[in-house]
């Protein structure tokens, strides 16, 4: 079985919504467009308070090489553009529309047939990707144009979709996988054009049979295409450990995928590009998964951009009396959020409500230097000696110690029978050793 | 709705945790406690209970008085200290020695170098060690061990096997007439050849090293290095001349070796944290043993080759780092 080779761990899968189909929420009344919801410079507003805006509609422009486009998710009146919390804790800057009927944009082809002919040549297709305001799904919401922007002198071998999914309780891709199995291969193919390869494969953990069986069965129709069944393994859905799992390459420190010819779109990410591509569809919305152990009809969603999460969380029968956190994104690396005004953004895969039995963090103990999250980490640091020397602010260390190498999957903080929050301090020190190394570069 | 909880990543956490583990450790301690007791009868439960009861007292004295931090005696390490104490000694040793071990083993062993988690050798070695150079006659005379259920024999003390031959070696005699005088292999392995406690069954630890790798409380490295080391290394001698230097095979059953590469070596604070550490940290302790053995004053190295290797730790920490990813 194929998985990658260093440290992971096997948390608890509770994957309560797997069998949940896919349903479309309600329209919510008022919608929270926040301009930085992806990763790079936000987008710049091009609406005023008070205009008419239509389902597709560009609100806001892409403002930089990495930044993209923000289209209005509803049809309504722009209620104002003013600074909202998001997940980050922070007030950042949201368009707010209030909602008035459904109208779209004639432009987009909302029929439901499956079009496979491929029309655009590669620079048309990135442009369309560019245009259409597609990220990547998966988390970190990177513009997905820029990853098809293959540099001169580098070639892609094989293009990876991430079909893992392994944090646990999500399962909006592998809802995805189940009902646009079809277009999502499609939306593969249209990423294999424009990173002119010919090879592509799917990486999907074995604790989902059904979509493994399913993709394998649909990709026999698509050239280049094949589906790898993985060892269920914690944090394969990173990018570097996916290449690792697929390939058995290793994309050196500090280099980008491209380094050894692969590049890395989630499942979401490909269905988003067929549907950009083949029905001229913004991305405005997508499936998120509603979740937790005391939530009484765990589901999927399709969720237009800039729904509040309470929203989600009524349709899911309303919110349990003992929920004790609200985390935007899965258990292992999602944000535990304010309060459930939050919007959905394009990188929410998942809203997760845990019981206050869970959401307390356990009681810290001293280090009995067990090495158990050295064992686990699966960038092969030690996450014990960078997060002491960065309690003890010697960040030279913390530096040479390769803190930037830290992918921040949490597997150490997990693992560590002291209940040393690992993770917390070692942000702390990558956030010093980033700044540091920046102000050594300016001098 | 309760007040929501603010907390960065992750939001789970794994089961483990250090009462756990350290229970853990103790469950696999009970297969060589059952066979001293088989062996040893009463003496090895009031050894043992001694033992135990002194380390938990002596740490919650110091960490009461001493360090003064929150109450960590029954966290299950003291116990271990204790036991892994009781498993050094013989059977027959006066009450007041073991407290005086147990006192050095937690006092001085862990306590001074501020409580669990922070010392620098294995407690319950730094106690034996301590005993066998303060009350070396005491240390040295052990009962036979031979069933409880062939009546009392604890009147009949002698040497170990390692002893009889260091002694016969020493005076001249060759391997095969030495060899004439202790146990078979198969009664080493199984049990019933004389010595500590925790020496007498090379099999019951073996079973408790099955349960903690099992357990993934310990891993391979260190154990299996320690062996392989030990068999390579005393292999080597064996193969030059076998009239002067013994089998292999009495090298790995007999004395401390297999309790020392189980559950002394393997202690969590004392050893070093990559692989790559482990597996020297492991192979250091099998070659000094056997140059112990072989070439020193005492019969038995094992300890003294944990105790030093467990000093090397903080270099091997710093020379030996993980395979890191994307950096070759």
């Amino acid at each position: 079985m194929q998985t990658f080779k260093l440290g992971g761990v096997h948390p608890p899968e509770n994957k309560l919504s797997a069998e949940e189909v896919v349903e479309t929420l309600a329209l919510p009344k008022q919608v929270i467009v926040p301009l930085g919801q992806h990763l790079g410079a936000p987008a710049t507003a091009v609406v005023n308070r008070g205009d008419e805006v239509k389902v597709g509609q560009l609100i806001a422009k892409s403002s930089g090489f990495i930044s993209a486009n923000i289209h209005s998710p509803v049809s309504g009146k722009v209620f104002k553009i003013d600074d909202v919390y998001d997940a980050s804790g922070f007030r950042k800057p949201s368009i707010i529309i209030n909602v008035a009927g459904d109208e779209w944009l004639e432009s987009i082809d909302r029929s439901e047939d499956i079009c496979a002919d491929i029309k655009l040549n590669q620079k048309e297709i990135v442009d369309k990707l560019n245009e259409m305001g597609i990220v990547g799904l998966g988390g970190a919401a990177f513009p997905s144009y820029v990853k098809l922007m293959v540099p001169d002198g580098k070639k892609v071998d094989y293009l990876l979709i991430n079909g893992v999914e392994c944090e646990p309780y999500l399962t909006s891709d592998h809802r995805l996988m189940m009902e646009k199995g079809e277009e999502m291969l499609i939306g593969a193919t249209i990423l294999m054009k424009g990173l002119n390869t010919n090879k592509a494969m799917i990486g999907i953990e074995n604790n989902k049979p059904d979509a493994i069986e399913h993709l394998t069965r649909l990709a026999t129709k698509y050239k280049g295409i094949s589906v790898h069944s993985l060892k269920v393994k914690y944090p394969q859905g990173g990018e570097k450990q996916l290449i690792k799992a697929l390939t058995g390459r290793e994309v050196p420190s500090g280099k980008l995928p491209l380094e050894v010819g692969c590049v890395v779109n989630n499942v979401g990410t490909a269905f988003a590009v067929y549907e950009a591509v083949q029905k001229n569809k913004p991305l405005f919305e997508r499936v998120v998964t509603i979740t937790g152990k005391s939530i009484k009809k765990p589901s999927n969603f399709l969720v237009r951009i800039g729904t509040p999460i309470k929203e989600l969380i009524e349709a899911a029968n309303g919110i349990p009396e003992n929920t004790g956190k609200i985390i935007s994104g899965g258990p292992m690396m999602g944000k535990a959020v304010l309060n459930d005004d939050i919007p959905v953004v394009k990188g929410t895969s998942g809203i997760l409500l845990m019981p206050d039995t869970e959401a307390k963090r356990r009681e810290i103990n001293t280090c009995i230097r067990c090495s158990k999250c050295v064992s686990v980490c699966p960038m092969g640091l030690e996450p014990f000696l960078l997060s002491k020397a960065s309690m003890l602010a010697k960040f030279d260390i913390v530096e040479k110690e390769l803190v930037m190498d830290c992918i921040e999957c949490g597997s150490c903080s997990y693992t560590c029978p002291s209940n040393i929050p690992l993770l917390d301090y070692i942000r702390l020190g990558k956030n010093k050793v980033g700044q540091i190394i920046r102000n050594r570069n300016q001098k | 709705m309760s007040l929501l909880s603010i907390s960065a990543s992750p939001h789970v956490h794994g089961d483990n945790s250090v009462k756990k583990i350290m229970w853990g450790v103790i469950y696999a301690m009970v297969p060589a406690m059952l066979v001293s007791i088989y062996y040893f009868g009463l003496d090895a439960v009031r050894v043992t209970l001694i033992a135990v009861a002194a380390s938990i007292f002596f740490e919650w004295l110091f960490q009461k008085y001493l360090i003064k931090g929150a109450d960590t005696y029954m966290d299950g390490s003291a116990v271990i200290t204790g036991v892994l104490l009781a498993f050094n000694l013989p059977s027959n040793l006066p009450w007041w020695i073991i407290v005086i071990g147990a006192l050095v083993a937690i006092g001085m062993g862990k306590m001074s170098f501020g409580g669990i988690g922070k010392n620098i050798f294995n407690p319950a070695l730094v106690g034996r060690v301590f005993l066998l150079i303060s009350f070396p006659v005491q240390m040295t005379s052990w009962p036979k061990a031979s069933p409880i259920i062939n009546g009392i024999t604890d009147a009949i003390t002698g040497p170990t096997p390692l002893g009889i031959v260091k002694e016969g070696l020493d005076a001249g005699m060759t391997v095969e007439q030495v060899m004439a005088q202790v146990p078979s292999f198969m009664q080493q392995f199984v049990g019933g050849i004389g010595g500590s406690l925790g020496e007498v069954s090379a099999l019951a630890l073996l079973l408790g090293g099955f349960y903690m790798l099992w357990k993934k409380i310990i891993t391979w490295e260190i154990p299996v290095s320690i062996l392989l080391t030990v068999v390579i290394f005393s292999g080597i001698f064996w193969l030059i001349d076998p009239t002067q230097y013994v089998n292999p095979m009495f090298h790995l059953l007999t004395g401390g070796m297999m309790l020392g590469a189980v559950f002394m070596a393997t202690d969590m604070v004392s050893s070093p944290m990559s692989r790559n550490g482990q597996l020297v940290y492991g192979v250091g302790i099998g070659l000094l043993t056997i140059i112990i053995r072989m070439w020193g004053a005492y019969p038995e190295g094992m300890s003294f080759a944990i105790l030093l290797m467990n000093a090397a730790t903080p270099l091997l920490n710093i020379t030996f780092k993980p395979k890191r990813f994307g950096r070759n």
